[in-house]
């Protein structure tokens, strides 16, 4: 019953959809401008429509971008950050940063006078230190940290890219700052504690919370140095944060952020049209045409690092058969993808790395033959198909602006080459969930980065400590590959990591344990007023700039 | 009238048997792991799942499980839903007033319009306004309602502008919820953001209002009509007509009162198909209601959430559809003489 009533509602959506979408597109060509709707009291706060629910508050706990879009910039400061222009590291809660001769020692030193969060269920009564940076990163590996087995220890970022098995100890030099010595010298370890899932929490909150007896609240209430803090979560709903009144880098962020959870990619364009909400993420291709035609939306593309790709569960028959994949591989018709799903708003992808990383080199891509496809899958010993299911994400990402129906033209590619697919949908946060207990015979998803660094592509997703962690979606071990990975974080040396990451993409588009499919563009549509929304290469979004300017 | 109300009580018991029954049944019915089924906890521990054996008696009969379930409903413990992991009692009590508060203004709505435009189609009856008014309520009928929303949505929200497409107020307004019925809380706070928020709220609640109050409109239209021309061809109608009372008289002073009683009983019936309607309109304009949290969660297979909502549900439309009954047969003495109780 419960299936024929999601079909039914699945039905039903489509059909809103289509009506929305129609209205949309009707109403933006016909009627132009829309007379301004009543604004009252909307100058001191801004509403930005998101896809999905946050998972946690905590961005150490979670790699999931819709989250961190939401959380990690607005309520977080990491010690350092990437320029998105320059790709330099630039100072934020740290002010600068020795590295020691033999780059096993890094020392921070910290800014002073930055004040944590002060709500309603906390008031700090000093501002930050090194005690707090201290616990922060402990938390990650060391098992004595109090908070460590909070949340099952699942710190899925830090545990993929091994960072829990270099930082040897973090030592306290002075009260303003810190030492982390390592095990080895790693060329990516800068970059990621420059990542928004490196942020600084409050050891005080959480010595608070620990002597209450209340760890599990540690991560859902927050406490951060951001420009915004935590006011409420109600779920399926909505999420408030209000301004920072302490926040160390300015004065002038809005008085109140909220963000309008409204999974419905259309309805998010609607609300848009009706100024219910400020900024929109991810607005659907369809309708990027008909929103720039407004006088007072303004549509941002900025070029992103990711990529969107399908990944096969290798674990599970007949997936671990590197034939099966690439006859299923060579059966899709990505230029189809490519016109149907990015309207062109994409990059065919020729590598997992994107052409705008500094260490990408053009793959030979398997191509549409579905000839060839048959013939991989008799060779592979299954002449009459087989079945199988297809994950399909429910939300849109950059990576894919709609899973739905990229997973429909696969479907009916497939069934040329004689394998019959069900597509799988489940809520979002259910379906990473899912993913990660490698429930799945394939799926399409794909990765974001958060630093510039190449590695970022490889270690959080195909490592084998990825596998482990459940954020390999293609379930792939491969200890050659990880050797190859080691080795190009082993050096500084940029034409030697580059011959690294040359062999390790070529790797992966012989063995297929996913296909990369595009990198898509990132676009977010704003209302006119709304200023100071930057779009980044990578990361998530940050909001610490928004203000609006009524004229 | 004590004889009639036992006869309702142990009917209502029954009903409530039978549908703690099978909710409870569901837990067998649905598929995947029992004890999830059950508490809601997915990956358990092994101590965990030896407590959660102990606490839902799954090594016992069916019927002891049964008899723990029920009294766990009445201690208020419906289990923990599966994608919030809060529990379900939780969410209902969070959303259920979102609901009823809509229903209610759509009621009030129907009753407002529904039952004035019954008496004008009698009073007028084959003439130019019954007319109108019965093909109008014609069309009302046969609306699809989420249809109407979509087309009342591209109208108003997109084209014109004029009301916004969802939620019960601006996101901006910040009132904390202490009975979770927007009006009266925002009432209780004393009318913050000088009033302007109590209005964004009407504001918000125009629409969905309109679209869920549609089909009852036209019933109880519908219902008027046809009890009044009854009650108009009865003698006592015809004498006062003969005694020469005018139009007004015999319909206000005479006719109404009898005519309303089934249309009292109407009301309190159409509490199910609203709660029904009141899901779809959820689901189109964001309401945050129960009707959207229960599709929500059958897209997302959350089964403890599927079965409490279902029981928070039906067991809101029995004590509404009883309260109805009870108050219809204390206005029309008649109707307690049945021997048999029927919902």
């Amino acid at each position: 019953m419960v299936a024929k009533m999601t079909d039914l509602l699945h039905i039903c959506q489509k059909y809103k959809e289509a009506v929305f979408a129609a209205a949309t597109t009707m109403f933006v060509s016909a009627c132009g401008d829309v007379p301004d709707a009543k604004q009252t009291n909307k100058t001191q706060g801004i509403v930005y429509c998101a896809e999905a629910n946050p998972v946690s508050f905590n961005p150490q706990v979670t790699t999931t971008g819709s989250t961190i879009d939401i959380i990690a910039n607005q309520l977080y400061n990491s010690l350092i950050s990437i320029d998105p222009v320059t790709a330099e590291f630039k100072p934020e809660l740290a002010t600068e940063w020795l590295i020691s001769d033999d780059g096993k020692k890094i020392t921070f030193k910290l800014r002073k006078d930055v004040q944590f969060h002060s709500t309603d269920y906390f008031t700090p009564t000093r501002t930050m230190n090194a005690d707090d940076v201290i616990f922060s990163f402990s938390r990650l590996f060391d098992v004595y940290n109090p908070y460590h087995f909070v949340q099952d220890a699942n710190y899925p970022y830090f545990q993929s890219v091994g960072m829990d098995q270099l930082i040897r100890k973090i030592v306290k030099v002075d009260d303003y700052s810190v030492r982390f010595e390592l095990f080895s010298a790693e060329s990516s370890l800068l970059s990621n504690i420059a990542t928004d899932f490196a942020v600084i929490l409050s050891e005080e909150y959480a010595m608070l919370r620990a002597s209450q007896d209340k760890k599990h609240l540690f991560d859902s209430l927050p406490i951060g140095t951001g420009p915004y803090k935590y006011k409420h979560f109600l779920r399926d709903n909505l999420v408030r944060f209000h301004k920072h009144d302490g926040y160390w880098k300015h004065d002038y962020a809005v008085d109140q952020l909220v963000y309008d959870i409204t999974t419905n990619n259309t309805t998010r364009i609607a609300k848009m049209l009706t100024k219910e909400c400020d900024i929109t993420s991810h607005p659907s291709a369809t309708q990027l045409e008909a929103l720039s035609q407004r006088q007072d939306i303004v549509v941002d593309q900025a070029v992103n690092l990711n990529v969107g790709y399908w990944a096969f569960n290798t674990e599970k028959p007949p997936f671990d058969n590197v034939l099966v994949r690439k006859a299923l591989a060579h059966s899709i018709d990505f230029d189809k993808i490519m016109q149907a799903v990015f309207y062109g708003n994409g990059i065919a992808a020729q590598s997992i790395l994107p052409p705008s990383s500094w260490a990408f080199t053009e793959q030979a891509m398997p191509y549409y033959n579905p000839k060839v496809a048959k013939q991989y899958l008799s060779e592979a010993g299954y002449p009459d198909g087989f079945e199988m299911t297809l994950w399909a994400m429910p939300v849109s990402r950059i990576y894919n602006p709609n899973a739905r129906k990229m997973a429909e033209l696969i479907q009916s590619d497939l069934r040329q080459i004689g394998i019959r697919t069900r597509i799988v949908e489940y809520e979002w946060n259910t379906f990473i969930e899912r993913i990660g207990q490698h429930e799945h015979d394939s799926v399409l998803l794909g990765w974001a980065a958060d630093t510039p660094d190449p590695d970022n592509f490889f270690s959080p997703l195909l490592s084998c400590t990825a596998t482990f962690t459940g954020k390999n979606p293609a379930n792939w071990c491969n200890p050659e590959f990880d050797l190859l990975l080691t080795q190009a974080l082993d050096t500084n040396d940029l034409k030697m990591r580059k011959f690294y990451y040359q062999q390790a993409q070529e790797m992966l588009i012989e063995e297929l344990p996913l296909v990369p499919i595009a990198h898509g563009v990132r676009f977010q549509a704003r209302s006119a007023e709304i200023a100071g929304a930057e779009l980044r290469p990578f990361g998530g979004v940050s909001l610490a700039n928004v203000r609006k300017e009524v004229k | 009238m004590l004889d009639y109300l036992f006869r309702r009580l142990s009917l209502l018991l029954f009903m409530l048997f039978a549908l703690t029954a099978f909710t409870f049944s569901l837990n067998y019915l649905f598929p995947g792991d029992l004890l999830t089924n059950f508490s809601g906890q997915v990956n358990t521990s092994f101590s965990q799942s030896q407590m959660l054996e102990e606490k839902y008696h799954i090594d016992d009969n069916v019927l002891v499980q049964y008899g723990a379930f029920v009294s766990r409903l009445f201690q208020g413990d419906w289990g923990v839903s599966l994608s919030s992991g809060q529990t379900v009692a939780s969410h209902v009590a969070l959303l259920l007033p979102a609901t009823l508060e809509l229903c209610f203004y759509a009621l009030v709505v129907a009753i407002l319009l529904g039952i004035p435009a019954g008496i004008i189609t009698s009073a007028y009856h084959k003439k130019w306004p019954d007319k109108v008014i019965s093909t109008l309520t014609l069309l009302g009928f046969s609306i699809p309602v989420f249809w109407l929303a979509l087309l009342l949505i591209m109208v108003f929200c997109l084209g014109f502008g004029w009301f916004p497409m969802s939620g019960r107020i601006g996101l901006l307004y910040e009132i904390p919820a202490v009975t979770n019925f927007i009006l009266l809380d925002i009432w209780l706070l004393g009318f913050p953001y000088g009033g302007q928020a109590f209005l964004d709220a009407l504001h918000h609640l125009a629409l969905p209002t309109v679209v869920l109050a549609m089909y009852p409109t036209t019933v109880l239209t519908r219902f008027t009509r046809d009890s009044m021309l009854n009650v108009l061809e009865q003698n006592y109608i015809k004498t006062a007509r003969a005694k020469g009372l005018n139009r007004r008289q015999i319909i206000l002073d005479h006719a109404l009162r009898n005519a309303l009683l089934p249309v009292i009983k109407q009301i309190g019936l159409q509490f199910s198909t609203l709660i029904t309607l009141a899901m779809v309109t959820e689901v189109i304009f964001s309401w945050p209601g129960v009707g959207r949290w229960l599709i929500d969660s059958i897209y997302q297979r959350d089964y403890p959430a599927i079965q409490g909502g279902l029981l928070a549900v039906s067991m809101f439309v029995i004590f509404a559809n009883m309260l109805a009954d009870l108050t219809h047969s204390l206005l029309d003495p008649v109707s307690r003489n049945q021997s048999h109780g029927k919902v």
